[in-house]
């Protein structure tokens, strides 16, 4: 292995001392599409991640615009838009794909890409104290690698997959209708893209890793880490040990579908049930990758804006390891209606609960921190506060779905699209946004806009409630999801869900003028915007940080 | 030679062997999850009694217990199959045989095979059969009949057990599937 000081003087740039001067800049080309600085990479990923939210929340624009009424109204014509026949068949497939597409995207484009690529490499090694990632080469691949997943998911829905354009399988792609109900290369292009988001992932996780073990500056010790480290550190390792796992089911789906192999196929003595087995032990602690980033995030901010150290650092560290822990042995809770025995059910009721334990912990943390502190209800902390409200509601109707015995009521009804949707879109969106407008400062060098950004968070938290609060009620009376049509009964709360999708887009309006305005117009930030809160390394540096950070390791004392 | 290792090379070197490991790990459930629901009798999997190895005989009960026979045909399968008595009652431990008839209604010879199983799902653990069509593949020549016999009895144990407490009948289903020659699990 070659690292960066052995091969730096073959370069010619003999003179590290004139690192942190802007002179060492590469040109636009490979600064960009050739980059090796974390930093960069990082911003790459949230671009990268903001255009796949924009396409993916537009998709749920169009489903929430076809569930405003009973009946289908407009899933025809945008079916014939993308080259589909002119019949029912082909219309509810288009359904079936936009729900698959919106899945895909916001787990794996969207904020995958933005907790672990954007904020995870802008900030983990600014905050240990490291000049850049341990790989960063192979940071670069990852980014490259998810970028041409997106490209191949979104290229699948123009090629045939079963009664019409596009993967239709559900983001969880579960078999027989994965395997014989979906004949044409969609299903294959979409389970391509998961290898290759995979793949990205699982280097990114072995750079993370690395990095956190091996370059923390002098006097860094585990147990001083921010606890967004923490939080980066253990989802690296919960993608490394189930990433794996939902490559090898997919890849027998693969080869189910094109090489006769019959793994999931009763018919050649495989079970259909073992995949849903292998794709919910993967899917299980992906909900906690998608989370955990974002309780390192509000955590750090919860801090910053309370003036205050977080409430017991370690139990704070240790129940993000316990929840990534436990978060392994639950999976079944996706599948209790596939006729499991009620001794196996008590059990995974049972562990899923466990799991509002450490969950709880850090709860009644954050609510200790910013007790007796010297609070300021900045944009990113009104951010964290809806967070905490959010996935505190999504945790709650998470403990009534872990019961057996109710989940057989309720599975796959809008509750769970309600309980999933609190917790991620919800949760784990407002730890982005907090996190964004924490440290867009450090990030662009310039100041938010404060009013917009206050303004974007309440029309976006009421937006939101509306749209989703009500779903709770349309599960409760049985309305099964994904379905693009339904019976009178649900047309009053479903037409208000849909309302609440235009309250959420007019907020996500102020999210985007705020960029625009402040990155062109916005104040100059300092170092530290927020004062003496921010404890962090990243913020003793300037905004936004040299090319090259941290020639001289800090020390911590 | 031996080259020494930078401790960041190790690191990313054991996190590797992790991610491969979990790849493995992966692909093994697919026989692991085969032999946990063969011993586990999970999602009604039947048990195999094999005479020869056994020690002792099960012992025979006073209780009985009604089975019902299930023949199902893939769609794809030009045959009939039907059991010849739909049901039977046994006594708890002894031996019965369940006779079940096929007939190949196409031009062709076909070869099938049957997929199994019990429910409710907890007698899977105790329905143990001796003999059975359906551990080998049938071929039927053109308008060919067979009778296929299944030789089975219901494990005493299952009266001990609280959660069969309620049992007192036990469907054995069959599916017959065409034998797709490439199509093999594992």
């Amino acid at each position: 292995m070659t690292d960066i000081a052995a091969t730096a003087p073959a370069h010619g740039h003999a003179d590290h001392a004139h690192d942190d001067h802007d002179h060492d800049t590469p040109g636009f080309f490979v600064r960009w599409f050739m980059s090796t600085n974390h930093k960069d990479i990082g911003t790459l990923y949230l671009i990268f991640a903001i255009i796949a939210g924009i396409v993916g929340g537009g998709l749920s624009g169009l489903m929430r615009l076809e569930l405003a009424q009973p009946g289908i109204q407009y899933l025809g014509t945008w079916a014939q838009a993308l080259g589909g026949a002119q019949d029912l068949t082909a219309a509810k497939h288009f359904w079936n794909v936009m729900i698959t597409a919106h899945g895909l995207i916001m787990v794996f484009f969207m904020v995958m890409p933005a907790m672990i690529g954007g904020f995870g490499n802008w900030f983990v090694p600014l905050m240990i104290g490291a000049p850049d990632m341990a790989f960063p080469r192979m940071n670069n691949v990852s980014f490259w690698l998810t970028a041409v997943a997106f490209v191949m998911l979104m290229g699948s829905l123009f090629v045939p997959g079963g009664s019409g354009n596009g993967a239709g399988t559900g983001w969880t792609v579960y078999a027989p209708l994965s395997t014989s109900g979906s004949v044409g290369p969609a299903v294959d292009m979409a389970i391509f893209s998961l290898h290759l988001a995979g793949a990205a992932s699982i280097l990114g996780a072995i750079n993370f890793i690395t990095t956190i073990f091996n370059m923390r500056a002098p006097g860094m010790t585990l147990h001083k880490m921010p606890l967004f480290v923490w939080s980066v550190l253990v989802t690296a390792f919960l993608l490394l040990l189930a990433l794996p796992v939902l490559a090898a089911a997919i890849t027998m789906l693969l080869t189910d579908r094109n090489f006769g192999t019959a793994f999931y196929d009763a018919a050649g003595g495989g079970d259909p049930v073992l995949y849903q087995h292998l794709f919910w032990f993967f899917g299980h602690p992906e909900v906690y990758i998608m989370i955990l980033p974002g309780f390192g995030i509000v955590s750090q901010i919860i801090s910053t804006f309370s003036r205050k150290p977080v409430f017991g650092y370690l139990g704070m560290a240790y129940a993000m390891v316990a929840i990534g822990v436990v978060g392994f042995i639950v999976w079944a809770h996706h599948m209790f209606t596939v006729g499991m025995s009620v001794n196996l059910k008590m059990y995974f009721t049972a562990a899923t609960m466990v799991i509002a334990v450490p969950t709880g912990i850090k709860i009644f943390s954050w609510i200790a921190t910013m007790w007796g502190g010297s609070l300021s209800f900045k944009t990113p902390m009104v951010w964290s506060l809806g967070f905490i409200f959010m996935f505190t509601v999504g945790g709650v109707t998470g403990v009534v779905l872990a019961n057996g015995g109710v989940d057989t009521n309720l599975h796959d009804t809008y509750y769970v699209v309600a309980h999933f949707h609190y917790v991620l879109s919800l949760g784990a969106v407002f730890s982005l946004f907090a996190g964004f407008y924490y440290w867009f400062p450090k990030m662009s060098g310039r100041m938010y806009s404060e009013v917009l950004g206050q303004l974007h968070f309440w029309v976006f938290f009421i937006g939101v409630n509306i749209m989703f609060f009500p779903q709770h009620f349309l599960g409760q009376q049985g309305m099964p999801r994904r379905y693009p049509d339904y019976a009178e009964a649900y047309a009053y709360w479903h037409y208000v869900s849909s309302l609440g999708y235009v309250v959420m887009g007019v907020g996500m309006l102020f999210f985007f003028v705020n960029i625009i305005y402040s990155l062109f117009a916005g104040k100059k930030a300092a170092d530290n915007p927020w004062g003496e809160g921010a404890t962090t390394l990243e913020w003793t540096l300037s905004s936004p940080p040299p090319f090259h950070q941290f020639n001289e390791l800090p020390r911590i004392a | 030679m031996k080259m020494a290792l930078s401790p960041k090379a190790k690191t990313a070197g054991l996190a590797s062997l992790l991610a491969l490991a979990m790849v493995g790990l992966g692909f093994a459930a697919v026989p692991l999850y085969n032999l946990f629901c063969r011993v586990t009798g999970f999602g009604g999997t039947t048990q195999r009694f094999d005479p020869v190895a056994a020690a002792a005989e099960p012992t025979i009960l006073k209780d009985t217990m009604s089975i019902r026979f299930d023949a199902n045909v893939s769609p794809e399968l030009p045959w009939k199959f039907y059991p010849e008595r739909p049901t039977d009652t046994v006594s708890v431990g002894a031996r019965d045989m369940a006779i079940f008839i096929a007939q190949n209604n196409s031009a062709q010879p076909v070869v099938g095979t049957a997929s199994f199983n019990v429910t409710p799902i907890q007698a899977g653990k105790y329905f143990t059969k001796i003999q059975c069509f359906c551990f080998t593949q049938q071929r039927l020549e053109p308008g060919q009949q067979i009778r296929m016999p299944v030789l089975f009895f219901v494990d005493p144990k299952i009266m001990d057990d609280p959660d069969a407490r309620d049992i007192q009948e036990i469907t054995l289903s069959y599916t017959f599937h065409p034998v797709d020659e490439g199509k093999k699990a594992s």
